[in-house]
């Protein structure tokens, strides 16, 4: 049995529907319940429904064999699993924003407002520029425009939150997609059906170019 | 004795001891500290930079140990033709994975130093698998050569930076986003495709050597390559084949380890068991002339296995009060001749899971 841990959500189902396409459907999944674990034991998969960002925890500890996580939350945490397959889905990218006409003289340290901590801090270690992190956990456009902030880091899907608050794009720090990840563990005593759902998945992901 | 009463490392460690010792290794034994210099020199071979430290009594930073194979480098000596093989059970202290929390962790290994050959490396390889299959016969132990990857990385670039990033993808099997760091580095396709290539090679050693044959075309790469197809040969007669696989995503740190590096995984933990591999850089940094390989076992993980325990803490729960304790010396003795193990109590503890009760007190009577 291939324990799949898929992020709750848009795109989550998104992904569900990739898998079932693979040909590892899950009917079950489609009906409206409250469960959250998900069997169909003739295709030998079960799915269940976490947190986005914590289905990097389930699959690194092998509570999961394998799972989709956004690039986000894997170069944030940073887990001890292997990245298999960019689903080129769920596109967005990790930005730097600040209030329009911002202009970072480098003569302060830097307040910057984020979700990512240790993006944000190791983006900016990188170009030996000082900062002060502020951790917080929504509403990160509002930190500018209050004054908490100098910048914000961020995800930018479309840019519109930004725009309606006043805010611009001033650095792209990594594009983002949904990529599957596997257990390293299972990936040694499940080979086979994990590669084979690699595989499958592969001539499911639509390509840019 | 009943071995059924051991825990899961206590089993693994009674049985990799007598291993160890009939493969001609000498056990070795070291104190909890060492000076905190050491670790200090040698940052970068650690798992973990954290160490905890505290001063002596004579002001000398001094830290609780978080790796045993530095004091064994330090303390031998080199004698030409000959090696120094050992084997350690000790705790260790440090951050341990995912709590970011300082632990005390329960690590065996054995250490093979000096006049080094491809007999060794099979040795110690060998040791590894048996080892792994004492603790459970459902078992993986994962083979990589660094000096292929070196050779294929070189082709790339010179780039050390660029060089490490390579190696962080590699080590995640992510071959998508290796493409790209080639691409956006301007590095030729060729190199790239071989790159690529290697970064998704895994199976038997007999499909991944086949595959690595057109991937290997200098001669730096070609020799390892040839290292690995005699390795193959001898692990395959001493029918350990089957359990063995080549990974070319098992990369440990380059400044310290050179050549196979490989580690073991067992069903059922989340994480590998065990990793060594050939440290000659280490010596030659710590300044001694000779070649090591070795390897450890994290037996603190063995806890993961069968977690759920179904049966009884005692077999028989005895209830006494204190006006009658030759009474209950008398029940708990003859149930011991039985070979049953009791709890003796006055009143009925609220954890204690038990078979059955005996009841001597006097209001029950």
């Amino acid at each position: 049995m291939l324990n799949v841990a898929l992020p709750k959500g848009r795109l989550g189902e998104k992904v569900y529907e990739m898998f079932a396409k693979a040909g590892y459907e899950c009917p079950a999944i489609l009906e409206n319940s409250r469960k959250l674990i998900f069997e169909n034991p003739e295709k030998q998969v079960r799915y269940f429904w976490v947190k986005p960002s914590d289905v990097s925890i389930y699959v690194e500890r092998g509570a999961a064999d394998i799972g989709v996580a956004g690039k986000d939350i894997l170069c944030e945490y940073e887990p001890e699993i292997y990245e298999l397959l960019d689903l080129n889905i769920g596109k967005c990218r990790m930005a730097v924003a600040a209030k329009k006409g911002f202009y970072d003289d480098g003569q302060r340290t830097l307040r910057v407002a984020t979700k990512f901590t240790s993006i944000a801090a190791k983006y900016y270690a990188e170009k030996c520029r000082d900062i002060d992190i502020i951790k917080l956990n929504g509403s990160i456009e509002i930190a500018p425009i209050l004054g908490l902030s100098d910048v914000i880091v961020d995800i930018v899907e479309t840019g519109t939150t930004l725009k309606e608050n006043d805010l611009e794009v001033t650095e792209t720090i990594l594009p983002i997609s949904a990529r599957l990840i596997s257990n390293r563990a299972s990936f040694k005593f499940k080979t086979a059906q994990i590669e084979d759902v690699v595989e499958k998945l592969k001539a499911q992901v639509k390509y840019d170019d | 004795m009943n071995k059924d009463i051991l825990k899961n490392d206590e089993k693994a460690v009674y049985a990799l001891r007598s291993l160890f010792r009939q493969y001609g290794y000498l056990p070795f034994k070291m104190s909890k500290f060492e000076e905190y210099d050491l670790y200090v020199k040698n940052k970068d071979f650690l798992v973990s930079d954290k160490v905890i430290t505290f001063s002596d009594t004579n002001g000398k930073l001094m830290a609780l140990k978080p790796d045993v194979t530095l004091s064994i480098i330090k303390n031998g000596e080199d004698e030409p033709g000959c090696k120094q093989k050992v084997y350690y059970n000790e705790n260790v202290y440090r951050v341990s994975g995912s709590t970011h929390q300082f632990k005390e962790l329960m690590q065996a290994g054995v250490e093979c130093i000096g006049d080094i050959d491809c007999y060794d490396t099979v040795e110690v390889i060998s040791l590894a698998a048996k080892s792994l299959e004492l603790i459970s016969p459902d078992y993986v132990l994962e083979i990589c050569h660094l000096g292929i990857i070196e050779a294929l990385l070189d082709a790339c670039t010179d780039d050390s930076r660029l060089k490490s990033e390579m190696t962080s993808l590699i080590a995640e099997k992510n071959v998508h986003d290796l493409k790209k760091l080639c691409a956006d580095n301007g590095i030729a396709e060729s190199a790239s495709d071989d790159l690529c290539r290697l970064a998704g090679l895994y199976g038997d050693m007999n499909s991944v050597i086949e595959r690595l044959i057109p991937l290997c075309t200098t001669d730096a790469a070609k020799a390892a390559l040839d290292e690995l197809c005699e390795l193959k040969s001898h692990l395959t007669s001493a029918g350990l084949d089957k359990k063995i696989r080549f990974d070319f995503s098992v990369v440990n740190d380059m400044n310290y380890y050179n050549g196979t590096v490989f580690c073991g995984f067992v069903s059922g933990i989340c994480e590998s068991v065990l990793a060594g591999g050939r440290y000659d850089r280490l010596l030659t940094r710590m300044g001694r002339r000779a070649g090591a390989i070795g390897f450890a076992i994290y037996l603190d993980l063995l806890e993961e296995l069968d977690r759920v325990s179904t049966e009884n803490d005692v077999d028989v729960l005895i209830l006494y009060d204190e006006s009658d304790i030759a009474e209950a010396h008398a029940c708990a003795n003859a149930l011991l001749a039985e070979g049953k193990s009791v709890s003796v109590q006055k009143a009925i503890p609220k954890k204690l899971r038990y078979g059955s009760m005996t009841d001597l007190r006097k209001g029950a009577k």
